[in-house]
Formats: structure tokens, C-alpha cells, sequence
């Protein structure tokens, strides 16, 4: 009997009208992380099936933008790229920025997309946005495979000297971007549950952005100037110069805009987890 | 009562949950805000429209209205009312799914939500792939799915094409496997929302054995919603009737079935139909009943012998030869039961008034309560027989005070002919 009872209270849960602006129920999350892991997998076997090239998609994708890029920015445009072969420059640029992208966008579509499944049945919300991360996390590790044939042709050829001891922070790097990413996604995910203008604005949103942070170009091409100060203060840009700093061997890392980035990086994040916590419980009424 | 004693399942005190009426918010983000600050200063909300009262900008509805309900553990409990009771907004509290305005809830166990099958079923994704994520949003982890899967699959029947991508099953199918993986799920109380209103009769009835297992054999408490009385009747062994966000009676289920069979109409002796809209259905009005009376009776109630006099009166609204009349008796969980036909009775002419009054033996009826439907017919010139007016008409009751009857009749067992003894040939022995 005093058994049974205290396996009942085990999964004792209550439910009241009031609740705490800042509740992360992490505990919870790590229960379901098998369901964690079904989402991310998901994200990828979906977008490969029923295509004939199937997961060579994966590689292909990032390839054919990168030439594109290349062919554009460098090739049209004429931008200088540090020296570093633009191929190579545009691939490493791209993988990073669709690791953020993704972790914006897929996130801004959190409530949207799955109001269906969030409407039936209960499970941490945060499981949805965490597992976007992590399909981006594997998006950019495939994409580095790529980077790194590449950055192995180009050193035979001597034409690269990466940075190796600053690779041990890319890792740091892919953390700022990611929760930075999710910190924005959320917020936009909770406020497009009432105001719908959010989600198309986003896609637009986030293109500009891409433009307002060097990665189509190196931040060394601006010299000194407002363009500068402004580009350092867009918070992506300090772990982008980071990550191609270690991979190709040129960025311009300033330690103050870094540590502002993380700044504004903590707020974002415990902002969209204020307003996610907020908004998931009773989203289902106004989505 | 022993309720003291039992372990307690789920608790709800006090709870309350407003919906906005109409268009959510102001729609823009600016408007909001402009809102917002006003209410921040303490000054007027340059939204409001002028010259409209205050409360009926934010106009709001209560689901919910107070609900005080405990459940205990190891019981089903049935949950009834009428469309707009509240029923499903309280599951979708009890599921997590939306949090109350107003009130605490309380849940000691893991919760099984059925509120739809199948939620997060992917049609790309093959069936397998589908239950392992399936189980996983409903809170199984990967090794529990793995321990299930056989009994997962061999319940759903689906063997052949569990490898195959769910867009390709038939909604049957679709609709057993995820049944099976909801089925199958460790949890200490299950709620379910009509599921059952799927797959064909032999799955329905699997599912209800499966259910009945979980409360009867396993302990689980169970919370079904259904508009079918007689799975309520099967399933579950107390009731509550939910009425405008209330709970209006809780208890016995046979009991409680009556409440909310009340709750819907009075029974009249005189019902008059000139307001009475013309079915969708019916493409061809050409009768229009005015008024039915069961005569000289102040109570629709008859006793086992007493006949049902009947006086219906109608307006012709084109000329009508061979008309006949159907008088449908139905149960009041809609079930048909019986037919009294009377065929070519009449023939009139346009905008004429007619009158019937009838004699119908009801002497096979027992005690409960019944709904008729009259409806008017004729044969077309091609042979087929047109319905011409449909009426969702007067209800009546019957009782067998007589001493002749010597058990009191249980409708749930026998249904609600009483048919003549049979007539005894030959008896040996």
C-alpha cells in the first residue's frame, strides 16, 4: 500500500491557472529524449524519401550554392575573400549560415507547424525546438565533411593555413549559434501563435540578415567605419569570423564583440524560454 | 459512501476556462501594443470602438464554469452532456494539452490521452517508423516501444504492411495501428474521446474489451466521453452529466444517462410545426404538417394496454394523390425500433387543409421513453416511394404499472418490444 502511494506520487502532476514566468522543466525534456531523437531523425528521412538521389542530397545542396556563390559574389562581383580560395570560403560560409538559418526558421515554425500534434496530446514542448537544433547540428557536421575534402585539397596545394588549436572552439561557437538560433525562433514561434504577420516576415527577415553578417564576404573587406560597428554588433558575426578564423586561417575576431554577442545571446535565450513557457500552455486556444 | 477510503486518481477544484468569443486579439501586433500601453497608463484603449459597450468588445464564454470532480482510482468513469457541455475541454485540460483559467487540477499517475488516434503519423513514414514515434510523443521511451512492438503489431492486425509507408493504408488500417500503440501504453489512467467511433465492428469491439481489461483487470482508471450510451453502459461504472460547464449529476450510470436524456426536452401532448424548418435532406416538400396531438391526454404517458390516439394535421402545398404516412418510434439514443406504416391514404389538392386523427396499438412498447418521426410519403410515377414531409415529432412514455407484467423490464438486456407469449404447441414431459 505505502508503496503504491509513493509510485503515485512519483507522477504526481498538478496543474494550476498560475504558473511561474520561468519554469524549465529540463528534467522532463531529458525523459523524452528518445522522442528527442525520433524528431531529429525524422527532419532528415523526410526531406530524402522518395527522391532519387536520396541523402546525396545532403552534400548536393550545399555544393550547388556554394558554386553558385561563388560564381556570383566572386566570380561577378568581384568580392576579394581573404585570399582564401572562394570555393572553399563560400562552403564554409554557407554551412555556417544554414546552421543558423535553420535554427531560426525551423524554430519560428515551432507552434505553427505542429499545432495538430501539440493540440492532442502532452509532451515538453521543448522537445520540438531542441531536436530542430540538433538536425542542424548534424546538417553542418555533414556539411563540414565537405569542407574538410576541399580545405584537403587546398593545403596539399598550400593555399590554406587553418588556425588548428582555435578549432577546439568551434565547438563553443556551434553552442552560441545554436542557442542564439533557438533563442530567436522561439520568440518568434510564441508571438506568431497570435500574430500570424511574424511567420511570413520571418523567411524575408532572416535573407536580409544573411546579408547584414559576413558571409557572403569577409569582414575584413569593410575597412573602418559605421558599416563595421554595425556588422560587429549583429551578434552572428562573431562566431561565423570564429569558426572560419580556425577553419581557414582569416577572420577578425574582437574579444569585446565577442563577449557582447554572448550578452545578447543569454538574454534572447532566457527571453524565449520566458515567452515559450508563457505561450505553450494555452496556445491552443488562440493558434 | 467508501469513496474515503479509495486512492484518489484525479482531483479538479474549482476549475474554470474562458474561451474569447469571435476574432482573437487585435489582429495586429500594433494594435496590441497601443492597447497595452494605454491600459499601462491607466488611460482609455484607443481601440475601443466607440459607442459599444465595454463588456462586449472582450466578450468570453466559459467552457469550463467551476467543475469540482474527483476521480478514483481504478474506476471508469464515464463522461456525458450535450454538444457544448464542456465535455471536451475538460480532457483537453486533463491531457495537458491547454492549461485552465481558473482552478487546480491534480492527476496521480501517467495519463494516456486518446484525445484523436494516430497524432503525429506521418504518411511518408512507414508503419513501423510511425509506432516508434507515435509511442514516443504519447511518453513511451525507445526501449519500451521495442518491448511492445510485437504485441503493437499483432493487435493492429497490419502485419503484412508494417513496412510500408502509411499513406498507402487504408483509413482502417491507419486507424488500428495507431489504436494498438495507444493500446499499448504503460499509463496508470487513460482518457479517450469516442475513438471508438472507428475501424470496423469486430476492431470496435476488440478495442472495448481492451478498454474494459484496462479498468476491470488491470486497475487503470479510465475517463471516457462518448455520445453513445449504450459503450458508456458497457464501459463504465460511474457517470458524470456535464451541462453548460457544470457538473449537474455524478453517480449511477443508468441514473445519469437519464439526467442528461432530460436535460434535452420536456415531453409535450401538443406540438405545433409551422415553424418547423424543412429538413436539408428532404428535396421535395410538398406536405406541410402544422400540428400533432396526442388526443385527450394531458401527459405523454400510456400504460401497457392504453392505445395512442394521434391527430395530425397538414396543409397541402402542391396537389398530392397516394400519400401515405410513416410513423418511426425511436429511442432516445436514436436507434430505430419500430415502424407504423399506413399507405395510400389521401389525396388532396393544393393549399387544402387536412386532418387525421389515429389509433395506434402500443401495447408492445415498454417502460421508457420514445421519440416519433412522421413522415409523408407517396409513389411517384416511376414506382419509387418519395418522401414528401419529415417532422421530428412528439415523444411519449410508457409504464407497465400492470400487475400483469411481473418483472420490472431492463431495456439494457431485452430491448423495448414486450412480443406476445409464444403460443405453446406441444410441452412434454
Amino acid at each position: 500500500m505505502t508503496q503504491e502511494k509513493t509510485e503515485a506520487q512519483q507522477y504526481h502532476t498538478h496543474i494550476s491557472s498560475k504558473h511561474r514566468w520561468f519554469d524549465l522543466n529540463l528534467k522532463e525534456v531529458w525523459k523524452y529524449r528518445d522522442l528527442i531523437v525520433l524528431f531529429t531523425r525524422r527532419s532528415f528521412v523526410l526531406t530524402y524519401k522518395q527522391t532519387v538521389l536520396g541523402p546525396a542530397w545532403i552534400f548536393l545542396n550545399p555544393l550547388i550554392s556554394s558554386i553558385i556563390y561563388a560564381f556570383v559574389f566572386g566570380g561577378i562581383a568581384g568580392i576579394e575573400t581573404d585570399g582564401v580560395p572562394q570555393l572553399l570560403f563560400y562552403l564554409c560560409s554557407n554551412a555556417i549560415w544554414i546552421f543558423f538559418s535553420s535554427c531560426v526558421t525551423k524554430n519560428a515554425q515551432t507552434f505553427t507547424a505542429n499545432a495538430g500534434v501539440f493540440g492532442k496530446v502532452y509532451f515538453p514542448r521543448l522537445t520540438t525546438p531542441i531536436s530542430n537544433v540538433l538536425a542542424a547540428v548534424i546538417q553542418f557536421g555533414v556539411q563540414m565533411i565537405l569542407v574538410l575534402l576541399f580545405l584537403a585539397y587546398y593545403l596539399a596545394r598550400g593555399a590554406v593555413s587553418p588556425n588548428w588549436w582555435a578549432w577546439l572552439l568551434i565547438p563553443v561557437a556551434l553552442v552560441h549559434l545554436g542557442v542564439m538560433g533557438l533563442g530567436f525562433g522561439i520568440i518568434i514561434s510564441s508571438l506568431t501563435t497570435k500574430y500570424r504577420d511574424l511567420a511570413i516576415l520571418v523567411n524575408f527577415g532572416v535573407q536580409l540578415w544573411m546579408y547584414a553578417t559576413p558571409i557572403v564576404y569577409p569582414l575584413s573587406q569593410l575597412g573602418d567605419g559605421l558599416m563595421k560597428t554595425i556588422l560587429l554588433i549583429n551578434p552572428v558575426t562573431a562566431p561565423v569570423e570564429l569558426i572560419r578564423f580556425a577553419v581557414l586561417g582569416r577572420g577578425t575576431i574582437v574579444p569585446a564583440y565577442l563577449a557582447l554577442s554572448w550578452v545578447i545571446t543569454a538574454l534572447v535565450a532566457l527571453v524565449g524560454v520566458m515567452l515559450f513557457n508563457h505561450v505553450e500552455k494555452t496556445f491552443m486556444d488562440t493558434v | 459512501m467508501q469513496n474515503e477510503n479509495r486512492e484518489v486518481a484525479i482531483r479538479l477544484s474549482g476549475v474554470k476556462k474562458m474561451y474569447k468569443l469571435g476574432q482573437i486579439g487585435g489582429g495586429t501586433l500594433q494594435g496590441d501594443l497601443q492597447s497595452w500601453w494605454a491600459r499601462v497608463r491607466g488611460k482609455e484603449d484607443p481601440n475601443t470602438k466607440i459607442g459599444t459597450d465595454q463588456r462586449l468588445v472582450g466578450q468570453t464564454f466559459m467552457a469550463l464554469n467551476g467543475v469540482d470532480l474527483t476521480v478514483y482510482k481504478g474506476e471508469a468513469l464515464g463522461i456525458i452532456g450535450g454538444n457544448g457541455a464542456g465535455k471536451s475541454t475538460m480532457l483537453k485540460l486533463l491531457s495537458r494539452v491547454t492549461a485552465p483559467t481558473e482552478g487546480e487540477i491534480d492527476i496521480y499517475g501517467r495519463i494516456a490521452s486518446m484525445l484523436e488516434v494516430g497524432t503525429g503519423f506521418n504518411g511518408e513514414m512507414t508503419g513501423r517508423e510511425n509506432v516508434y514515434l507515435n509511442g514516443a510523443i504519447l511518453g513511451m521511451t525507445k526501449a519500451e516501444i521495442d518491448a511492445k512492438m510485437e504485441q503493437i503489431i499483432e493487435f493492429s492486425e497490419v502485419r503484412e504492411f508494417i513496412d510500408t509507408p502509411v499513406k498507402r493504408y487504408s483509413s482502417g488500417m491507419y486507424v488500428k495501428l495507431a489504436f494498438s500503440v495507444a493500446a499499448h501504453l504503460d499509463s496508470e489512467i487513460m482518457i479517450m474521446d469516442e475513438v471508438l467511433a472507428v475501424g470496423d465492428m469486430a476492431f470496435q469491439k476488440k478495442c472495448l474489451d481492451k478498454m474494459r481489461d484496462a479498468a476491470k483487470q488491470e486497475g487503470r482508471t479510465v475517463l471516457y466521453v462518448s455520445h453513445n450510451m449504450n459503450t458508456i453502459r458497457q464501459l463504465c461504472d460511474r457517470c458524470v452529466v456535464l451541462d453548460k460547464g457544470r457538473v449537474v449529476f455524478e453517480g449511477d450510470v443508468e441514473e445519469a444517462i437519464a439526467v442528461y436524456m432530460n436535460t434535452h426536452k420536456e415531453a409535450a401532448t401538443f406540438e405545433d410545426y409551422t415553424d418547423y424548418p424543412c429538413p436539408k435532406w428532404l428535396g421535395n416538400q410538398r406536405i406541410k404538417l402544422l400540428s400533432a396531438e396526442l388526443v385527450d391526454k394531458d401527459q405523454a404517458i400510456f400504460t401497457s394496454k392504453e392505445p395512442i390516439h394521434l391527430r395530425l394535421k397538414w396543409r397541402n402545398l402542391k396537389d398530392v394523390a397516394h400519400v401515405g404516412l410513416r410513423i418511426e418510434i425511436w429511442n432516445l439514443e436514436d436507434v430505430a425500433l419500430a415502424t407504423y406504416f399506413l399507405y395510400d391514404f389521401y389525396s388532396g389538392k393544393q393549399n387544402q387543409t387536412a386532418e387525421v386523427q389515429m389509433k395506434l396499438d402500443a401495447s408492445l412498447f415498454m417502460d421508457a421513453e420514445y421519440q416519433m418521426y412522421f413522415t409523408f410519403f407517396y409513389r411517384d410515377d416511376f414506382g419509387n416511394n418519395q418522401d414528401i414531409e419529415c417532422v421530428h415529432g412528439i415523444r411519449f412514455e410508457k409504464t407497465t404499472s400492470d400487475a400483469e407484467t411481473k418483472w420490472v423490464w431492463r431495456a439494457k438486456y431485452w430491448g423495448y418490444l414486450h412480443m406476445p407469449a409464444p403460443e405453446i404447441l406441444e410441452l412434454k414431459g
